[in-house]
C-alpha cells in the first residue's frame, strides 16, 4: 500500500515537518497572494458599484431574479460538504486515510461556507437589512415565516458555520499546543494563547476524545441536512425543473462530488510545495479519486432520473422545460455540465489516473466547472422557461456580477492561503495517531 | 491525601514503558497521577479509565440537544401564533416545516453545549502552566507525574526508573 518503503516518520518528524510548513513563505506565495488579492479587490469594487447603482447592475430582472449569485451560493455551500464528510463521517467510520487531509478539508469547509454566506447578502441588495432574516423581538410583532425554505436555509447555514467552526477549532487546540512548544518567541506566545493552555494531560484527553466523537456525530446529520435544506429552496417551489422530491439526495451527492474536487485542488499543491509526500501518499489520492468517481456515477444516475421523471410525469410544462434546456438557449451549459460531471470522471476508473496528480487536477477543475454549471442549469433555464410564454426570458451576466463571482473565488483562496501559513494544515495529533506507537519492546507490538 | 505532597515526574519515550509504569503505580496504590501524552493512547487510557465512568461531556450534549429541540418548536409555534394568519388552509402551528428549525437548533445547541462541557470539564483555558508540564509532552515524550508523600519519593522513583523512564525528576 505504502508507496515509500522507507521507515515511517516518527513523532518528532511530524512536529518538525508541520512546523516547517509554517516557515516564512517565499516569493511564489506572495506572488499568488498579490494576484488573488487583486482579483478580490476587483470583486469588492464591483460589489460597491452594485450597492451604489442597484441590482440592475447585476443583470437582475424578471424572470431570473435568482441567477449567478444563487448559483454561486449553492456551489460554495456544496464545496464545504466534502470537508465535513472527511472530518466527521470518515472519522466515525474510522477511515484512517483521512488523517493527513482532514485539516485542510475542514478549513476549506469553513472558508467555503464563509464565501457562500456572502452571496445571499450580495443578492439581497440592501444587505444592511440582512438582520431581517433573523428572528428578533421587534415592535411590529413581525416574525420570520418559518414555513419558508429560505428561513430554514438561514438556520441551516448558520448552524453549519457555527458547528464546523467549533469542530475545527477544537481539533486545532492540541495541534496549536504542539506548535507552541515547538516554536519560540512571539510566535510561541500567540500559539500559547490560542491553545488555551492545552497540556495533553490525561484528564484533558478523556473529555476531549469524548467531545470530539460527539461533534462528529452532530456534524454528520447536519451536513446531510444542510444541502437538503438548500435543495428545498428549489424543490418547494412549483417551477418546472425544480419541483422534485429527488432534489435533496441529488444536491447532497453533487455537493460531496464538487467538494472532493476542491479538496484535491487544494491539497495537491500543498503536498507539492510543502513536500508532504511522506504524509499524503498516493493512496490518499487514490481514495479521493475513487470517491470522486463514485459520487460522479451517482450523480449521473440522478441526471438520468431527473430527465426520466420529467418525461414520465406526462406534465407538459416539465417536458417543455426539459426540452428547452436540452436544445435551446442554454443547451451549451447543459451539455458542458454533462461532459464535466458524467464523462470526465470516468477516466478515474484507471488506477494510474487516480495516482497521477496531473490527471486528478484536470479532472477536479472540470468537475468544479461542471458543478457550477449544474447549479446554473437548475436555476437560470428553469426560471427562464416556466408556465407562461410572457414570463419567459434570457439572463445575460453583466461585468459586475461576473466580477463579484470571480472575486468570491479570490476571497476563498486568500483565506486558505493565509490559513496554511499560520496554522498547522496537517493535524499533528491525528497523523501521529496513525503512526506505529513508539514501543521499546517491539515484540509486544503485535497486539496493537 | 497527606498534608504535604511531593511530585515525582517520569519522562518516557515509549508507550509500553509508560503503561508498565502506570500499572506498577496503580498496583502499589498510587492513584494521584497526572499523565501527559502527545496523542490520546488507548493502552494508557485502558489503565487509567479502568473502573471510572466515561466523561460527562455527553450529558452536556444531551441536555443541549434537547434544549435545542424544545426551543426550536417553541420559537416557531409561538411566533406563528403571534400572527395567526391561515394560509393554504393549513394549521397556523404547522409542525412539519417547524421540524427543520427544531432539527437545526438541536444540532446547534447540542454542539455549543458540548463545547461548554469540554471547556469546563477539561479545565480550559488554563492560564498557568502546571509545574510538571514539559514541552516535550506535546512532541514525542510521555510524562507521568506522581503526587505522593515525601517519604514515598524513593520508592516512586524506583518504580518509574525500573519501568524504563528516560528521566526521573526531581
Amino acid at each position: 500500500m505504502n508507496d515509500s518503503p522507507a521507515a515511517s516518520p516518527t513523532f518528532a518528524d511530524v512536529n518538525r515537518d508541520v512546523l516547517e510548513t509554517l516557515r516564512p513563505p517565499g516569493n511564489l506565495y506572495f506572488g499568488w497572494m498579490c494576484i488573488v488579492g487583486l482579483i478580490l479587490t476587483c470583486g469588492i469594487l464591483a460589489w460597491t458599484y452594485q450597492i451604489y447603482m442597484g441590482m440592475g447592475a447585476a443583470g437582475k430582472r424578471t424572470p431570473q431574479m435568482w441567477a449567478m449569485y444563487i448559483t454561486s451560493f449553492v456551489f460554495w455551500i456544496g464545496i464545504g460538504h466534502a470537508g465535513t464528510l472527511i472530518s466527521a463521517i470518515l472519522y466515525l467510520f474510522r477511515a484512517r486515510w483521512r488523517t493527513s487531509i482532514f485539516r485542510a478539508a475542514e478549513a476549506m469547509t469553513i472558508f467555503a461556507v464563509l464565501t457562500a454566506g456572502l452571496f445571499p447578502l450580495i443578492h439581497a441588495g440592501r444587505m444592511w437589512f440582512a438582520y431581517f432574516l433573523l428572528p428578533y423581538a421587534n415592535q411590529r410583532y413581525l416574525w420570520p415565516n418559518f414555513r419558508s425554505p429560505l428561513v430554514w436555509d438561514v438556520f441551516a447555514i448558520s448552524t453549519y458555520l457555527s458547528i464546523s467552526t467549533i469542530f475545527f477549532i477544537v481539533g486545532l487546540v492540541p495541534d496549536v499546543a504542539a506548535m507552541r512548544d515547538a516554536s519560540t518567541g512571539w510566535r510561541s506566545r500567540i500559539y500559547a494563547m490560542l491553545s488555551l493552555g492545552w497540556e495533553g494531560e490525561h484528564e484533558q484527553w478523556r473529555h476531549y476524545r469524548r467531545a470530539y466523537g460527539l461533534f462528529a456525530a452532530l456534524a454528520t446529520p447536519l451536513v446531510l441536512s444542510v444541502h437538503s435544506v438548500v435543495s428545498w429552496d428549489f424543490a418547494m417551489a412549483l417551477v418546472p425543473g425544480w419541483h422534485s422530491t429527488l432534489f435533496a439526495p441529488f444536491f447532497v451527492d453533487g455537493a460531496i462530488f464538487s467538494g472532493f474536487a476542491m479538496v484535491l485542488i487544494l491539497i495537491l499543491p500543498m503536498r507539492h510545495f510543502f513536500g508532504l509526500s511522506a504524509y499524503i501518499h498516493d493512496r490518499h489520492l487514490d481514495a479521493m479519486g475513487k470517491l470522486i468517481l463514485v459520487t460522479g456515477l451517482v450523480l449521473t444516475y440522478f441526471y438520468i432520473c431527473e430527465a426520466f421523471t420529467s418525461w414520465y410525469s406526462g406534465d407538459v410544462f416539465e417536458r417543455a422545460s426539459l426540452f428547452w434546456k436540452v436544445t435551446k438557449s442554454y443547451a451549451w451549459a447543459l451539455w458542458l455540465m454533462y461532459f464535466c460531471n458524467c464523462i470526465s470522471p470516468l477516466i478515474l476508473f484507471s488506477g494510474r489516473a487516480r495516482r497521477s496528480p496531473v490527471v486528478l487536477y484536470v479532472v477536479s477543475i472540470l468537475v468544479l466547472i461542471g458543478m457550477w454549471f449544474e447549479r446554473f442549469n437548475i436555476i437560470v433555464p428553469s426560471l427562464g422557461h416556466d408556465f407562461y410564454p410572457y414570463t419567459w426570458g434570457i439572463y445575460k451576466p453583466t461585468i459586475w456580477d461576473a466580477t463579484i463571482v470571480i472575486g468570491s473565488f479570490a476571497w476563498f483562496f486568500i483565506l486558505f492561503l493565509g490559513f496554511i501559513k499560520v496554522m498547522p494544515s496537517l493535524s499533528v495529533v491525528e497523523v501521529k495517531e496513525t503512526l506505529p506507537p513508539p514501543l521499546k519492546d517491539a515484540a509486544r507490538a503485535g497486539h496493537h | 491525601m497527606p498534608a504535604t505532597t511531593e511530585t515525582v515526574l517520569g519522562v518516557f519515550a515509549h508507550v509500553d514503558t509508560t503503561v508498565r509504569a502506570l500499572e506498577e503505580l496503580r498496583a502499589k496504590g498510587y492513584h494521584d497521577l497526572a499523565v501527559y501524552t502527545p496523542i490520546p493512547v488507548h493502552e494508557i487510557e485502558d489503565v487509567l479509565e479502568r473502573d471510572r465512568p466515561v466523561s460527562r461531556v455527553r450529558l452536556f450534549t444531551l441536555i443541549g440537544g434537547l434544549t435545542g429541540t424544545a426551543s426550536g418548536f417553541l420559537l416557531t409555534i409561538w411566533s406563528a401564533m403571534q400572527w395567526g394568519l391561515i394560509t393554504g388552509g393549513k394549521p397556523v402551528a404547522s409542525i412539519p416545516p417547524f421540524v427543520v428549525i427544531a432539527f437545526e437548533l438541536t444540532i446547534l445547541f447540542g454542539g455549543v453545549a458540548t463545547l461548554i462541557g469540554l471547556v469546563t470539564l477539561a479545565g480550559l483555558p488554563r492560564f498557568r502552566r502546571s509545574p510538571t508540564f514539559d514541552r516535550r509532552f506535546t512532541n514525542d515524550r510521555f510524562g507521568v507525574a506522581v503526587h505522593c508523600a515525601p517519604e514515598r519519593r524513593p520508592s516512586v522513583r524506583e518504580i518509574l526508573q525500573s519501568a524504563g523512564a528516560d528521566e526521573v525528576r526531581p
